[in-house]
Parts: C-alpha cells; structure tokens; sequence
C-alpha cells in the first residue's frame, strides 16, 4: 500500500497549518527572544513595539494568567522568561498584530537590558560547577573494578559528539482561535497533541477538556516537535486569549533554530578491557550530556544512553555512568534516536581502539563480542530473539564483506592521494517508551453506513507513513479495501491522554488500539451475520476481500449489507479500544528492568573514499540488513531505513552546530548547517530485510523502524577513520564527530601541520620527497 | 506611482502594484492564497518553494527553476511564472505519479517544488533524463525524510515512460503538461515586456539575482525601494569583441557555463560548476551579481579573477574599466560609485595552450559556500611556466589574486618543486581568519592543498599528490 498523503503531496493539495485558509481577523504573533545567554532581566523596553501601527499587543510573562511553566519533566522552564534569562533566544515576548511583517517589526523593536552573567557553554564545565539536571544515572553489570586484573588490554579515551538540528523542512507553527465558554482550539504541528493540551491549559489556568488540539500532519517532526512544538502553542494560544482574535504563529527557520534545541552534544570518558583476542572483558563510560538550560526531556534521554551504551555488544562487566549537565545553551531535546547514538558511538570508538592497539580489522572485534541470546544488558534484560549476529552474519555474506575488504586494501595498496575505508554498524534498539507509563494508546473507530471507516488515534502522522499504517491495519483487520479507511486528524477531543509520537512506538501502540477496536466492531458484526444465518459458531465466520464467508465459502453478504445489517438490527457500529504493551517495567532505584517489549536489531556496511589532497571524502555506499519482523508496508518502512541513514550520515559528517563562547549560534541558517543533498548520498544504497523474522508483538508480527537505521550513520565514522588510517597511519586520531572535511584534513596532516601553514617568508628550497 | 508588474500566474494574467522587492513567495502564499509553494528557508538551500519561469525564447518560452524566496515580484514583468498548482492535471503528472509510486514522498511539505523542478528538468528540449539530469534537477532540494534514493529513482520510471519526449512541446501533446501552455506564448507577446521601459530598473538598491542580497537584506527590500537589474536585457549577453569575451554582468551563472564561447576558455567548467550552487541559484544568480556582492568567497568572481578580467563601470553614458585585481578595496570595498553599475566583464581571449582549473572545498560538496575556493590559469611552454595567474577566496578580506604565488610560478621548470615554494610564497600573500567556514589555519592548509590539486589535476604526468609528502614509509 503506498503512502496515502503522497498524492495530494505531490500535487501540492496537502495543507500544513498555515495553509488553512486565513480565518476572519486573524493576527499574526512573532517572538522576542533574549539577546543574552545568562544573566538577570533588568528592563524590558515595550513602548515603541506596543505603539507601532497595527501592533495589537505585546505581551510578556505578566500576561500569562495562569502558571508561567512548561517543563515536561523538571518544572524548570517558563514560557516566557521571568527574572533571568538561561539562553540567547529564550522566549521574552510575544508581539501580536495585523500581519507577520509588522509584527516582526514590533519585535525589532524591542530591546532588553540585561545584567549577563558568563555563560556556560560546555557540558564538563557545567558538571564541575555542579550544573546537574535531575540525578546523575549509574547502569552496571558484573564488577568492572576487579575486572580490569585480568585483563590483556586496557585503553582509555574520550569522545566528542557534536548535536543535530532536526531541519524539519516545516518550521514550528500554531493558530489559535478562542472558543465560546472560555475554551480554546489550536491547529499546530506537534508530535505530542497532549502535552500543548496540558500547557496550555496550565498557562491559561483552564481544564483540559477546554483545550482542543487538532493536528493533521506535520512536515517532519523527528523529535523536534516532540516537547518543543509546545511553546508555540502556548504562546499562539495566550495571545488569541488575550486578544479575542484567531492567532497564527510561524516561525522562521532562523528563529526556529535559534529558539529551539536540538539533539545533545556529548563530552564523553571511556574505558575498555579486553583480552588476546578482543573480547570485551570490562567496558566503563562517563556521559557528560549537554542539556541546555532547561531539562526539557533530557532527563529521558540520558537514560536512553546508558540504555544502548554497550549497542550490539554483550560486556559482562560494564559500568555507565550519565549526567544532564546545565548550560547556557537553548534546552536540548528528543531527536530520533533519543541518546542512544551518543552512547553507542561511545563504544565503536572504543572498539576501534581496540583493534587499532590489537592490529585486527574493526569488524573482526565487533563481530567477537555480539550478543546472543540469553546475554544480559547492564539494566538486567535479556536477549531474546537476538538477531545481531543474523543480521550481522547475512549483511556479511550477501554484501561479501571479505571481499570487500579486500579490494579496500587492494585499492589502498595501489593508491596514494585516495584512500577507501570501510566500516560495520550493528545496531540494536529497544522498542517502547523507557518511561514505562507512556507505553498506551487508544483509538476510537467508527463504521458508517455506508460502508466507509474512519479511525482516530493518539498517533501523529509527521511523514512516518503511521495513518498509512493504521488505515492498512484496520483494512486488514475488518478484511476490507484500504481505501474505505480514513484515518482522521489527530484530536483531544476524539482521543484522550495521548502519548506522544515518538519511541518509534507509534505504530506499535495506535496500531494495535486501532485492531483492538476493529476487532471489537468486527466480532459484534459476525454475530450480526451468524444470527441472520441461522449458524451458531460465529468464529466460522470470516470477512475476506470484503466478503463474509462461512467455514471458508462464500454467503452471499458483502460488507456493506453486514453493515446496514448491522445498523438496522441496532448494533453498535463504533468502538473505542486501548492498548498498553504488556510486561514491561523499570526499577529507576536499582537501575533493572525489562524496559523494551523487544529489541530491533540490523547491521550496515559502509564504504568511503577520502580524497586526503583535499580532505573531502565521499560516501560511496551503505548495505543494510534489518530486521523489521513481518514488515507492514515494506515501502514506507523503506523510506524510514533511507531516511534515518541519511539523518545519521549527516550528523557524523557535515551538521556541525557551532555556538559562540557568548553561547551564539553560529551555525544558525542552512547556509552555514548543511544536511544531506542528493549528491551526498551514495548511488549505492542497498536494503534487505531479515527473512523470517517474526514478531509476536508487533501488529501482524511488524517491528518498530522509525529511529533504529538512524545509527546505521554511525558507520560512517569509523569507514572514514578507516580511511585515514590507510593514509597515516596515527592512533591518536580524534574521536571527534561530526568529522568534517576540516577535520579530516587537519588530523591526517597533524604530524606537519606547523610547517605547512607557516606564513614565514621563504628562504630555503623546500624539502621535497621527489624531484 | 506605483509601478504595475504583469505577468502569467499559471493560467491566467496578474497585474499587480506589489512592491517590486516583495518576493514571489510571500506574493504567491500571502496574495494568490497559492499554498502548494511552501517557505523551508527563506534563503534558496531547501528548495521547497521552488517555481519556473518562463520567458519568451524565439517562438517559444524557456522555463527555469527559481527559488521563489529570492524572487523579487519585478522580476516577472512579460514572464511566465508557474507553481505546482499551474502544473497539476485531472489525473497525476507522470512526475507525481512517480514520487507516489517509488514512495518518495514522506512529510510532503519539500515535494511540491521536487515536482516543479523534476517537470523543470523535463521541460527543458532535449533534455536527458538520466541519472546526472535527475541529480541536477534535485541538486536544490532539501529532503529530511527519505535520503533521496527513492527520489532518484523516479528519473527511471521517467525515462522509461517519456524516453525523448522532453520540450515543452512534446509534454503538452503528451498530457504530461496543462494545455493551456499552449498558449502562453501568445499571451505574453500580449503582456508589457520588460524593455517596454518599465521602470522597474531604477531603485534605491539594485537587484541583480538577489541570491545573497535577500538572505542578508530581504525584510528591507521587500518594502519597496529596490530596482531590479533582470529587466535590462541590454546587461545580458556574451560575445566575442577584440580579444576578449564580453560578457553582460546580469549573465547568470547558468548561462555562462553552457556558452561555447566560454567553454573554450575554459573547457572544463561544467565539471566546476556542479560544485558552484544548486541548479535554482545558477538560473538567478549573475556573474555581476556575484562581484558586486564583493564577498571575499564568490565562486566565479574568483574564477574570473584568475582569468583576469576586466570590469567596465558605467554610469550613463560614461563607460570606466577597471581591472578586476584593484577593484577589491577592502572588505566589501569597492572601486565603484554608488551611481556606476557593473555592466560588462571583458575576459582576455588566453593564449592557446593556457589550462584553468577551479577548486572548491566547503563542508558540503554541492550547494555550499566555499571554505577556501581556488582558480588557477597557467601555461607552459617548453617545460617552463610561461603565464600564471592565481586566486583565492575565503583567505582575505577580498576575494584574493595572488600576485606573488603567480610570480613564483612564471619561468620556472613546471615541477613539483616550483609547486612547492609557490604554495609557500602564497602562505605569505594570504591572510585568513577563523569563523564559522574554517579555522584560519585550515584556510591556510586548503590554499596549499588546493593549489596542489589543481597542478595535479591540469598536468598529472608531471605532477603527483605523493611529491608533497615525505617519502619514508608511513609509521606504524
């Protein structure tokens, strides 16, 4: 079934908020944000904003009428800054008027004093001064101290792990309108409909029932939508409450990705012990997270890391310790992947030490120490249904990893100023929310007469494929065309308590709440017909094709006469169902539990060819073998494999975010934070999925596929390093991502960097290997 | 008196008393209530609000894909302008129907414009759709949720179905476009044109292919006040005029590169360009634009600079050349009074055997502004360098000829060793800073590695990459 947007997309017919037709009198707010990183609001000058023609209204945190707070886990972050400010950018005022010109006008017309106190812009820094969000996280198995002894090998080393800018191509954007009897209805692009229903209800101190957010799709959201698509709500929200008018709220890409945060930059300390061959003895890790200035959901996100710090690996004696550390930067947040990619590129690097001291090939460590069934993860699960060393095994075969290695070294033989490098990523990744609660989902289902379906669920379409999902499980469930399925807005009032979109458990949760509720429907409709046909057992009755069958041959009825049945014999046509993952729980004291319903696990291979003339380096291909169970819908699962590599691809390579010691972005337009192109991509991209791989707990046996081929990218990294081995040879090349062409460059010409830079005059011949 | 602009929106005629700086985006969003061009940047990277523009050609209309966002609403005098909704028909477009097919379209909000620019590249007669053509037509989108295979795949499914059938002409017989491109040449020999004295060409600030003026300036320009340069067609054009190439300073970067005049000179230059921009940029930005912009890391201004150009000024009637060396000041500091324009840029015709390379490196390969750019115009003679001339950018202030490397090089045996103390002697020409591009350290590496590069790659059976290393065995 392919996707079921993708032809109004194509045609340009799809609307995102701001496409809606203008309501009547609908003003238009833009945000002032702090031009400080740090430091106490001395003055906020308002007047020339508040008097400029067709300015509407200013407002600021004395507006808010009920609670000025939005954290979602910490309740450290006002809507509107109050007293001091933590980030430059930090939300100060809402300016609201005729026209998003003039109310950007109004916001140039803003101006603030500020007593700044120095910033903080560096997570080990921030740990030092004792900056810590929430408490520090220590996962362990076995005993790390007594496991060193023995061991044949030690290497300590530290990682560098830049954040990511989620660049959905739609920037944040709400509209807003007040509704008779102090109630309120938002259209916005958020991945968590609940939580901008919860905000702002807390900012305009009313019930939730009297917050209606309506959420049709999102033009990417990838985490970035998941907590901090709220404020905007919020602030759309305040200002049509203040203002009786409809709000809209867009920002642009420079504002977005100044005001808003982004995946967590990593300083990380790593220590591995191992014996003759590589084998994993004792593995220690210090994650120093960069949380920003607020908690936002970094306290989840830690977690994350220390979840997937070990990845693939089975390590009997492990030690992961993790604190979110306050800085003066924007509040960093959900991004596919959530943590997990900082952890896990902690131990490729160390294992990539490990082979650089033992003189092995990387994937030869990597491959010794895969888990298998029945290993134990540090936080006391176990492996069940493993398939790192399938998947690793039937990525090395299909795509002849020998070989390919081989013509590596063939090639790197021969030439000089090129070098091609390759590497292996397994990944494995743990299915479900670790905040165990969060692991429900219900949806409401209604049959009409006239055979048409619709379904609503707490799940947010944001380009996934998830109402393509959800409308082809309901098809299948009911035993009818896809195309009788609508899958409806995402709606608080249709769909209560929603989780957010995210945890790649999307299709897990609403999927199997939207079956549960067709099944409902489904059984009270074969009683329907097994009472007109006089036949007692109801589950000899079967809806195929849109056919009802008894004990397999045809009876006549469609499924529109059994749903017009149905009605007339006064059968409930609707149901609403929930779900929530069975047996899954976490012990936050002792650090144990069984976090994940299931595991999903793949391998990549990845090829480069780095030109070290010029430092540049080109991706020249990536073999992937994932599991996916049964896949559901094998070409939306594709497009989330391809698109999560290239988000990975590009977060170890070229986005580089870059902030000022005065905690500025630098890097804060597509000009100067580039993502993947369609020359950066390899020609080259191949996907398998695992044969025969079921999976009891997925709908129809799927498998979750939105964030786990992200860490395919991390791949990437270490092909280059790879690369530059063959070069010059140096242990100490840094493990430092994302490894730009400047970084490449400098580091492979680190041992004569002084001589070849030198701007001294020239006095003598240069010393010159030929000629 | 407000200037009126006349134009085609897709079917059927606009006049309208905009600002001439307003941009073609927020006309088309804000006025028309046109929603299927979306804004993803506001700054020409992401591509999604991408549209054509098609201008009478002959007998026919030439269409290009534009940015919107860098668009001004002047621009449009006498043209076509066509959005995805001026392209969709009753049924989906072979274009359409292939994104849905290949499932290349996830969140949507970049798919619109892949459509104008696939159809774009469709368009254009005989127009090859293969794997490069498909990558061209893709080199200015942005898309976050697929990593583009799919996307590169619908130029097969097109190639198949469509085969030689591009041309605006061939698309309407086949369905592929509306039919009311059939009468668009008519209606705009209808239209005011824009050397019907429009008065568009005057402002405050002039508007060459604004690529760079409106992501620094678009809020002001936007409000009126700006001339746009696009209307003069008297600054377009390139021929050949005593020993030199004449060249319109409003010659887009795109024209430039496919003018068999100028791939004599330089023969390799498509291959350059592909690093120079996104197919979108190239159609707009203009080689004036890019030196009167005076960022020190203009792509053909450096380009220009080592073939060492000269620039004519005019101002009326006056005419004033400048060599293009001394008219860099300082930074953004220019020989130029604010009433001269750049109108011509004369390219000395090089002596025969003279080869040019161009080197760029910048984060990304394609649609990136360059770290450290490099150009380099050199002839041998007898194993001697006979002429040399160098520039960099991103290495100064100014977009950089290095007079001195250049010296270094002339007379000397061409070998690795004159290589050598030539990028030494241009270590002391060049004066980098660090910034957000590249420490100044790194500038300095890329000058000297891409002036290696480009010996390199213009003479490689006399000059290696491992000439420049030590020759002992790597250490373990």
């Amino acid at each position: 079934m392919k996707h079921i947007d993708a032809a109004a997309h194509t045609r340009g017919e799809s609307q995102y908020v701001d496409d809606a037709p203008p309501l009547t009198d609908m003003l238009h707010a833009a945000v002032f944000g702090s031009p400080a990183a740090h430091g106490e609001i001395v003055a906020l000058h308002l007047d020339d904003a508040r008097t400029m023609s067709g300015v509407v209204a200013v407002l600021t945190a004395d507006d808010i009428p009920g609670e000025n707070q939005i954290g979602p886990i910490i309740q450290d972050e006002p809507l509107l800054a109050e007293g001091e400010v933590h980030f430059r950018g930090q939300p100060m005022a809402v300016v609201v008027a005729e026209s998003p010109e003039i109310a950007r006008k109004g916001v140039r017309a803003i101006t603030a004093e500020i007593a700044e106190k120095p910033p903080i812009t560096d997570p080990r820094r921030a740990y030092e001064l004792g900056e810590v969000i929430g408490k520090t996280r220590t996962f362990q198995l076995g005993d790390v101290d007594a496991a060193w002894e023995p061991c044949h090998l030690v290497l300590e080393g530290s990682c560098d792990v830049g954040g990511q800018e989620h660049v959905y191509l739609e920037t944040q954007r709400a509209r807003a309108t007040a509704l008779e009897g102090r109630a309120m209805r938002i259209h916005t692009s958020t991945q968590s409909p609940s939580a901008c229903q919860r905000m702002t209800a807390k900012i305009l101190e009313l019930p939730f029932h009297a917050v209606e957010i309506d959420v049709k799709r999102l033009g990417g959201g990838f985490g970035g939508k998941e907590d901090q698509a709220t404020p905007w709500a919020c602030m759309a929200a305040l200002a049509a409450w203040k203002t009786k008018r409809p709000v809209e709220l867009v920002l642009r890409r420079d504002e977005d990705v100044r005001m808003t945060g982004k995946r967590h930059p990593y300083q990380s300390d790593f220590k591995i012990g191992v014996d003759e061959d590589g084998k994993i003895l004792a593995f220690e890790a210090w994650h120093y997270q960069d949380a920003g200035a607020a908690a936002d959901l970094s306290p989840a996100v830690l977690e994350r890391t220390l979840f997937h710090g070990t990845n693939s690996y089975f390590v009997p004696n492990v030690r992961l310790f993790g604190a979110s550390c306050r800085t003066n930067l924007p509040p960093n947040t959900a991004f596919r992947g959530f943590g997990g990619p900082q952890g896990m590129f902690v131990i490729e690097s160390a294992i990539a030490k490990v082979a650089e001291a033992l003189d092995l090939p990387r994937e030869e460590v990597q491959r010794r120490n895969l888990l298998d069934d029945g290993d134990l993860f540090p936080y006391g699960q176990r492996v069940l249904e493993g398939r790192a060393i399938r998947t690793w095994d039937e990525a090395a075969e299909a795509f002849e990893l020998e070989q390919i290695r081989r013509r590596v070294e063939d090639f790197n033989r021969d030439h000089f100023a090129t070098k091609k490098g390759l590497a292996v990523m397994p990944i494995c990744f743990g299915i479900s929310f670790t905040n165990t609660p969060l692991n429900q989902a219900s949806a409401l289902v209604h049959v009409y007469t006239d055979g048409s379906v619709s379904v609503s669920t707490g799940g947010v379409e944001m380009g996934q494929g998830l109402i393509t999902n959800i409308a082809q499980i309901t098809a299948m469930t009911f035993g009818i065309a896809p195309e009788r399925i609508k899958v409806e807005s995402t709606n608080t009032t249709r769909v209560a308590n929603m989780s957010p979109s995210a945890a790649s458990a999307t299709t897990l949760l609403n999927g199997n709440a939207a079956m549960k509720a067709a099944e409902e429907i489904r059984e009270r409709l074969k009683a329907v017909v097994a009472a007109e046909l006089g036949v007692p057992a109801i589950e000899l009755v079967k809806i195929v094709d849109e056919k009802v069958l008894f004990n397999g041959h045809e009876t006549g009825w469609t499924w529109e006469r059994l749903v017009q049945q149905a009605y007339l014999s006064r059968e409930s046509l609707s149901a609403q169902a929930f779900f929530a993952t069975p047996n899954i729980w976490f012990d936050k004291d002792n650090e144990k539990g069984r976090p994940f319903a299931y595991h999903t696990f793949g391998t990549a291979l990845t090829e480069v060819t780095l030109d070290a003339v010029r430092g540049t380096y080109d991706v020249d291909a990536v073999k992937i073998v994932h599991d996916l169970g049964r896949p559901l819908n094998e070409k939306v699962d594709l497009g989330q494999i391809e698109g999560g590599l290239a988000q990975g691809l590009g977060w170890m390579t070229m986005e580089e975010l870059r902030y000022g010691d005065d905690g500025r972005i630098l890097s804060g337009a597509l000009a100067t934070y580039k993502v993947p192109d369609v020359y950066f991509m390899p020609d080259d991209l191949q996907v398998r999925f695992l044969e025969n791989a079921g999976n009891p707990l997925g709908p129809f046996h799927s498998k979750a596929v939105g964030e786990p081929p992200l860490m395919y990218g991390i791949g990437v990294f270490f092909a280059l390093r790879d690369a530059m081995q063959a070069f010059r040879r140096d242990p100490s090349y840094s493990f430092s991502a994302p490894l730009t062409p400047e970084k490449v460059l400098m580091e492979i010409h680190k041992d004569r960097l002084p001589e070849l830079v030198s701007s001294e005059a020239v006095e003598t011949e240069p010393a010159l290997a030929a000629k | 008196m407000p200037t009126q602009t006349y134009f085609l929106l897709n079917d059927h005629e606009i006049g309208t008393a905009a600002a001439p700086g307003m941009l073609v985006l927020d006309f088309l969003r804000q006025r028309s209530r046109q929603t299927g061009t979306k804004e993803g940047c506001r700054e020409g990277d992401c591509g999604a609000c991408t549209v054509l523009v098609g201008e009478l050609d002959g007998d026919g209309v030439t269409y290009r894909p534009v940015t919107s966002c860098l668009l001004p609403v002047g621009e449009l005098q006498g043209k076509h302008l066509v959005t995805i909704e001026g392209l969709n028909t009753e049924s989906l477009t072979p274009v359409q129907q292939a994104i849905v097919d290949e499932g290349a379209s996830q969140c949507g909000f970049c798919t619109p414009g892949i459509v104008v620019s696939l159809t774009g590249l469709l368009m254009q007669d005989g127009a090859a759709i293969d794997d490069d053509g498909v990558k061209r037509a893709l080199s200015g989108h942005l898309c976050r949720c697929t990593g583009y295979r799919s996307l590169k795949a619908c130029g097969g499914i097109l190639r198949h179905q469509l085969g030689d059938g591009t041309g605006v002409g061939a698309l309407v017989e086949s369905g592929v476009l509306p039919d009311y491109f059939r009468d668009v040449p008519a209606l705009l020999r209808e239209l005011p044109q824009p050397d019907d004295g429009g008065a568009n060409g005057d402002g405050d600030t002039l508007i060459a292919g604004g690529t760079d003026l409106y992501v620094q300036r678009g809020d002001d320009l936007a409000e009126g006040g700006a001339g746009v340069l696009g209307l003069r067609a008297e600054l377009r054009g390139i021929q050949r005029q005593n020993g030199h190439l004449q060249v319109g300073a409003m010659t887009s970067f795109e024209d430039f590169a496919a003018h068999p005049e100028v791939l004599k000179i330089v023969p390799d230059l498509p291959e350059f360009m592909w690093l120079v921009a996104s197919w979108q940029i190239r159609n707009r930005a203009t080689l004036g634009g890019n030196i009167v912009n005076a960022s020190p890391i203009g792509d053909m201004t450096i380009l220009l600079l080592a073939l060492d150009s000269t620039l004519v000024l005019t101002r009326g009637k006056r005419r004033r050349e400048v060599p293009m060396r001394s008219f860099f000041r300082g930074y953004k500091q220019l020989d130029k009074q604010a009433d001269e324009i750049l109108a011509e840029i004369l390219i000395p015709l090089p002596a025969s055997g003279t080869r040019v390379r161009f080197e760029k490196v910048s984060k990304r390969k394609c649609l990136d502004i360059a770290t450290v750019n490099l150009a380099l115009s050199i002839r041998e003679q007898k194993g001697l360098v006979a002429d040399a001339h160098v520039a960099a950018g991103g290495v100064a202030p100014v977009p950089l000829k290095l007079d001195e490397t250049a010296t270094a090089l002339v007379g000397e045996p061409l070998s690795a060793v004159t290589v050598e103390r030539a990028v030494r002697v241009a270590q002391t020409e060049i004066s980098p800073i660090s910034d957000i591009r590249g420490s100044a350290d790194y500038k300095r590496m890329l000058v000297r590695q891409l002036l290696i590069a480009a010996f390199v790659e213009l003479f490689p059976d006399r000059i290696q990459a491992p000439d420049f290393y030590p020759t002992s065995a790597p250490e373990s």
